[in-house]
């Protein structure tokens, strides 16, 4: 067993799968933070600009919130303005996601009582300073367990990207099914099929799901500094 | 691709080829449709059982929620259409992607629905407990009516996270709106531009109406004070 398994995943698959792997992350980690905060703008233009403003936010919200990321994915690896393919698709999920992280800031800032504006008003704070000190701190703490979730969808949408022959890990994955022979020196079996999709699916399970157990925690945490507040 | 869009040739050429569009638009509504009645299925069973007394249903569902909702769709989806064929297994892409769509939403919906039955307070079971009511009629007659208002909202948005998620069929050549789009776009003359923003018009007049509906709704609910709490901790589960 032990053997099968060294000689399955020798350095070199494993080099090539783990390239891929930094990839994915590499395009997650770029589309995740600049979503959020693109995704901070519009929920907050949304909610307090004037009227023009609102509405012009609402329909890139809208917009892009209503069609799938695979699409925009394609649409940006033909015509987005950036030199390599990677940052290409990296773009498509900024403008995915942007739009995703806008509604989830939106709800968050719902939640937050109309009276702060007026006593923050009230103690001199302009609308900036508002925002930046008394609105933005709450609305994140409450929105964050949203957010992580979020942000795991992206981590997995970043699969999308094998479509458009990125080599990403899913990619990678696929594609060690048609060179295996070169790779290996032998024909592939089903059960190095089903171990190499393992060890992907592993990968992605791994990451994501450290994220979501963080989610469970915070979501708990809230809801009973919640229950405290309302008692 | 905005020169393209421009360029009114193109739109003759997407609009002689209207049937094949049209076709294809059908293919992503049965796949939706198909997809969410397998999700709603797996979605209540699941979320009956992660409720559950038991340790074994709970876990069970545990692990069917943890492993859908960590993996992406795409690998779940490439595993069956590319891997199972060496074990013998056989799909059509069709039947795949719905397969596929509908075990991953399923596993978001039962989070839902489990989110909805822990909202009803727990009096609630023991009440009906006492008054000799069974397991299943307790859910049938008095929990799960009680949830529908409060998951209504998160269970919609999931409908509508299916409906964009159906577009992976594409990449299994599953013949549905995004995959043809891509296709006439790459195979005829390159008209990237009309191929793609009709697919993305379609897909939002199908999501859009129902995203609203769902927000809407629920900020009427977060409106009204009785439901409040209960109507905040399902929406959070609503935009996962």
């Amino acid at each position: 067993m032990l053997d099968y398994l060294s000689g399955l995943f020798t350095p070199t698959i494993l080099v090539y799968l783990l390239k891929g792997f930094g990839i994915t992350m590499k395009v997650a980690a770029i589309a995740i933070l600049l979503s959020i905060i693109i995704g901070a703008i519009l929920g907050l233009v949304r909610s307090y600009a004037p009227k023009p403003l609102k509405k012009l936010a609402g329909a890139y919200i809208e917009w892009f919130r209503n069609t799938p990321n695979l699409l925009w994915v394609m649409v940006c690896f033909i015509a987005a303005p950036l030199p390599s393919d990677w940052a290409r698709c990296a773009m498509a999920y900024v403008l995915f996601t942007s739009a995703m992280m806008a509604e989830i800031v939106r709800g968050g800032l719902n939640s937050i009582p109309k009276g702060q504006f007026e006593a923050a008003h009230s103690q001199g704070f302009n609308m900036v300073g508002t925002l930046w000190y008394i609105i933005l701190p709450q609305c994140f703490r409450q929105i964050i367990p949203t957010m992580l979730s979020q942000i795991i969808t992206v981590i997995k949408d970043t699969s999308f990207m094998a479509q458009v022959a990125v080599a990403e890990l899913l990619f990678r994955t696929k594609n060690l099914m048609s060179i295996f022979y070169n790779v290996a020196g032998r024909q592939i079996t089903a059960s190095d099929v089903f171990l190499l999709f393992g060890f992907a699916m592993l990968l992605y399970f791994a990451v994501n799901f450290t994220l979501s157990c963080i989610v469970r925690y915070l979501q708990k945490k809230n809801s009973i500094s919640g229950e405290r507040v309302a008692r | 691709m905005i020169e393209q869009i421009l360029t009114p040739w193109r739109w003759q050429n997407l609009f002689a080829d209207w049937p094949v569009l049209l076709r294809a638009f059908v293919v992503t509504l049965e796949a939706a449709v198909l997809a969410l009645l397998l999700a709603l299925l797996l979605g209540i069973v699941f979320g009956l059982m992660s409720s559950a007394h038991h340790r074994l249903p709970r876990a069970i569902a545990r692990v069917y929620v943890e492993f859908f909702q960590n993996t992406p769709l795409m690998i779940q989806l490439f595993f069956v259409f590319f891997a199972l064929p060496y074990a013998g297994v056989s799909l059509n892409s069709f039947t795949c992607g719905v397969l596929c769509v509908g075990i991953y939403t399923g596993a978001y919906i039962s989070e839902v629905v489990r989110a909805g039955i822990e909202s009803i307070p727990k009096g609630q079971f023991e009440a009906a407990h006492s008054q000799g009511f069974t397991y299943l009629q307790t859910m049938t007659l008095i929990i799960l009516p009680q949830t529908v208002k409060i998951i209504l909202p998160p269970l919609v948005n999931q409908c509508v996270n299916l409906i964009k998620n159906t577009s992976v069929l594409a990449m299994i050549a599953g013949g549905d709106l995004m995959y043809v789009a891509n296709n006439w776009a790459t195979n005829g003359n390159a008209s990237y531009g009309p191929a793609y923003l009709i697919a993305g018009v379609l897909y939002f007049c199908l999501c859009f109406p129902l995203s609203t509906w769902a927000r809407r709704y629920e900020e009427k609910l977060k409106g009204q004070d009785v439901q409040r709490v209960t109507a905040d901790s399902a929406g959070k589960e609503a935009t996962v």
